[in-house]
């Protein structure tokens, strides 16, 4: 590969991860897909298609934003805030199911089904079904339709279905491996919209093509606004997308450090966390190989974060790969961190972050506050430059927010709110 | 009296015994290593053993276990929740194999556990135990080379999955890497018991055929008698997991008693679905009671 570009490696392998370990019933769709991808991506109607849904309709480009009193938190740093929260439905998740739900046309299917953790990718999936008339069923965790009711409503509201699952940890890997029996049993009629940068091949290529995007906008933005590259880059990693997605177009820029930070829950130590990274080790989950986070029989662990969008015992195949180039690094962040993070943003610029974007503030405060500890800099002594992809926005977590902050009275608004959250 | 050759010969050479001097197909009984606990299961194995299953699939239990519908899940969480560990798994073949040494032992298993164990490992431990092979749900033989080179070394079965969906040149492929009997899901979908049996199946055994396979066996879907003596018309063994499991799912503890009652229902499955086996290809109407010959 020493011609191939980091950003342009192709599966089914990244180094020695991905690969499709999933029921030979999957490999004939698996194919197909794979081909229309191909086929597409030649294919200059596609890529009209898709980019005036970007505009028209997602509000692409996403801003850049500097936010100049979160930084003061940050040592000396500059920090940017790719805003992919401010895209239709609130995250970077929109970018890839409506390049997916195209690919869907074009194969003819009429059924969705996707996975859902926080509820964006399902919002997002349930949000283009409405769109191209498709029918919808998502897949989520008992314990998630519950940290997350809201969501919940708002894809029942775009007519999809949602199907808590009640087996297992009840989150989102037991959403997925709902999602893949549904697929291997109607895969005939189905497209499975698998929401991150994990699963069979060409799945986490395919994603990742789908949100390369928020990097190619990014650079030209920091470029044009500061005049020269980052000097970091960070983003919150659970399946990878939105890391990978901004990561993509700087990973052949050698000087730009790249910086993923995982769900460290409530502390590595505790062993209640979702740092693949940390505790996490060589093994197969949901159709791929990559990091994860398993006992000495190779059983699934269960993974612990306060956001649900990083509570996942695997990882992108991508970023295992990336990690043990040394590409990028990864770390984890704790709840706590994030929530710190969460309400800093909230108080300083007026965004109110996803819980899962949080912890990428919270590793810009922590990377930002080292520099300045080691009297680091940019190029010429400019004040180091940091990006950080704002994935999502907060509406969806304000309830937990409220929770963790103590912020309810005791009464009636805070009994309203464990009502409506025990309703799922 | 068993022969050394047939404890090592792996299941095919007892599946073509079958269809040579009984003229009919193998029954291949599924049940989960530890629910409700490793004894226990052991218990409700050799029952199948003592009333007519011809093959035994052992099953691993997995955290994720995506081919299995709601009766296997339950079964394999309750397994995990009871304890059970993968070193069970060798136990357990091996007291198979000193108990019933004329009935293979196939271990099915995701992959994960296997690649933690590491896959020579576990082959040289499995073939220790004096196991048979690994059926693979999960795993292709596109994905299998550690696989392959760790059954060869150690003269292990290497069960792959074919599908309605596979095309010829897939079913060639796995056709090519497997050892043993190739395995057809006689649906699209997961374990567990159906009403019908696939309508494709019958189908599906003809291109598995044709594609170069020597003995293939359908599973998924198949519930009872009728429906093994239906599948067994055309097929060289009949699969079944759901149904020897369901007689077994409790949501709490048993009391011996209790446990002795799930035994002889398990018995009686198991007895309806050998008398299927063995009228799959006689003269004789459907349904007629055959009972099993006596394990030696």
């Amino acid at each position: 590969m020493t011609d191939v570009k980091l950003a342009d490696v192709s599966g089914p392998y990244f180094g020695e991860y991905g690969g499709r370990y999933v029921p030979e019933a999957l490999i004939a769709a698996l194919d197909e897909l794979e081909t229309e991808f191909r086929k597409a991506a030649d294919d200059p109607a596609f890529a009209a298609e898709l980019q005036r849904l970007h505009r028209e309709y997602t509000g692409r480009p996403s801003p850049l934003t500097e936010v100049p009193r979160f930084a003061r938190h940050a040592g000396n740093a500059r920090v940017f805030l790719k805003r992919e929260d401010l895209n239709h439905t609130g995250s970077h998740k929109i970018n890839n199911v409506l390049g997916q739900a195209l690919l869907v046309k074009r194969m003819g299917k009429k059924r969705l089904i996707a996975e859902t953790g926080a509820g964006q990718h399902g919002v997002a999936t349930a949000t283009a079904a409405a769109l191209m008339d498709l029918e919808c069923v998502i897949y989520m965790g008992e314990e998630d339709t519950r940290r997350q009711a809201l969501n919940v409503a708002r894809m029942r509201l775009l007519g999809a279905e949602v199907v808590p699952v009640k087996i297992g940890s009840r989150t989102l890997k037991d959403a997925i491996n709902e999602a893949l029996r549904d697929w291997v049993a109607n895969v005939e009629t189905t497209h499975y919209l698998l929401g991150t940068v994990t699963g069979p091949h060409p799945f986490p290529e395919m994603v990742r093509q789908f949100h390369r995007i928020i990097g190619e906008e990014a650079r030209e933005q920091v470029l044009q606004r500061a005049g020269r590259l980052p000097d970091v880059v960070a983003a919150c990693v659970g399946g990878g997308s939105n890391a990978l997605g901004i990561f993509n177009a700087f990973l052949d820029d050698e000087d730009v450090e790249l910086r993923g930070f995982e769900a460290g829950g409530e502390g590595i130590e505790s062993g209640r966390h979702a740092a693949r990274f940390s505790g996490g080790a060589l093994g197969v989950l949901h159709g791929a190989k990559s990091y994860l986070l398993q006992d000495e029989d190779g059983q699934t662990l269960p993974s612990h974060s306060v956001s649900a969008g990083l509570d996942y015992p695997s990882v992108g195949p991508a970023h295992s790969w990336l990690h043990d180039l040394g590409r990028a690094t990864y770390e984890p962040v704790t709840d706590a961190e994030a929530m710190d993070a969460f309400r800093l943003l909230c108080r300083t610029e007026g965004i109110i972050p996803a819980i899962e974007s949080a912890h990428a503030l919270a590793g810009a405060l922590r990377v930002g506050q080292q520099a300045a500890a080691d009297g680091r800099t940019g190029p010429d002594g400019e004040p180091l430059l940091l990006l950080v992809n704002l994935s999502g926005r907060g509406d969806k977590d304000v309830a937990t927010a409220a929770r963790w902050f103590g912020l309810l009275e005791e009464g009636a608004a805070a009994e309203e709110l464990e009502r409506q959250e025990g309703r799922g | 009296m068993t022969t050394a050759a047939e404890t090592t010969a792996g299941t095919a050479a007892l599946i073509e015994r079958l269809r040579r001097e009984e003229n009919r197909p193998a029954l291949v009984g599924y049940l989960p290593v530890g629910y409700p606990t490793v004894e226990r299961s052991v218990e409700a194995l050799k029952t199948l053993v003592d009333h007519g299953v011809d093959i035994i699939e052992l099953g691993v239990p997995y955290t994720d276990p995506v081919l299995d519908g709601p009766v296997i899940q339950a079964a394999a969480q309750g397994a995990l929740d009871a304890g059970a560990r993968v070193p069970d798994v060798f136990r357990v073949v091996a007291e198979l194999a000193r108990y019933a040494p004329h009935v293979p032992v196939l271990v099915m298993t995701y992959w994960n556990p296997v690649l933690k164990y590491g896959p020579d490992a576990f082959a040289r431990d499995l073939a220790a135990a004096g196991g048979a092979g690994l059926i693979t749900p999960d795993l292709i033989p596109d994905e299998g080379a550690d696989w392959l080179a760790a059954s060869e070394a150690h003269g292990l079965d290497r069960v792959f999955l074919v599908a309605p969906s596979s095309t010829t040149e897939r079913l060639r492929l796995t056709v090519g890497a497997t050892r043993g009997f190739v395995y057809a899901a006689s649906l699209m979908g997961v374990t567990g018991e159906r009403n019908q049996v696939g309508s494709r199946a019958e189908q599906l055994v003809a291109d598995t055929r044709a594609a170069g396979a020597e003995n293939v066996c359908v599973g998924l879907g198949v519930s009872n008698g009728t429906q093994a003596a239906e599948v067994g018309r055309f097929a060289d063994g009949v699969i079944v997991g759901s149904a020897l499991v369901r007689p077994l799912l409790s949501d709490g503890p048993l009391t011996d008693e209790q446990w002795a009652a799930r035994l002889t229902d398990l018995t009686e499955v198991t007895e309806d679905l050998a008398a299927g086996v063995r009228s799959a290809r006689a003269t004789a109407p459907a349904g007629a009671t055959v009972v099993p010959e006596e394990v030696p």
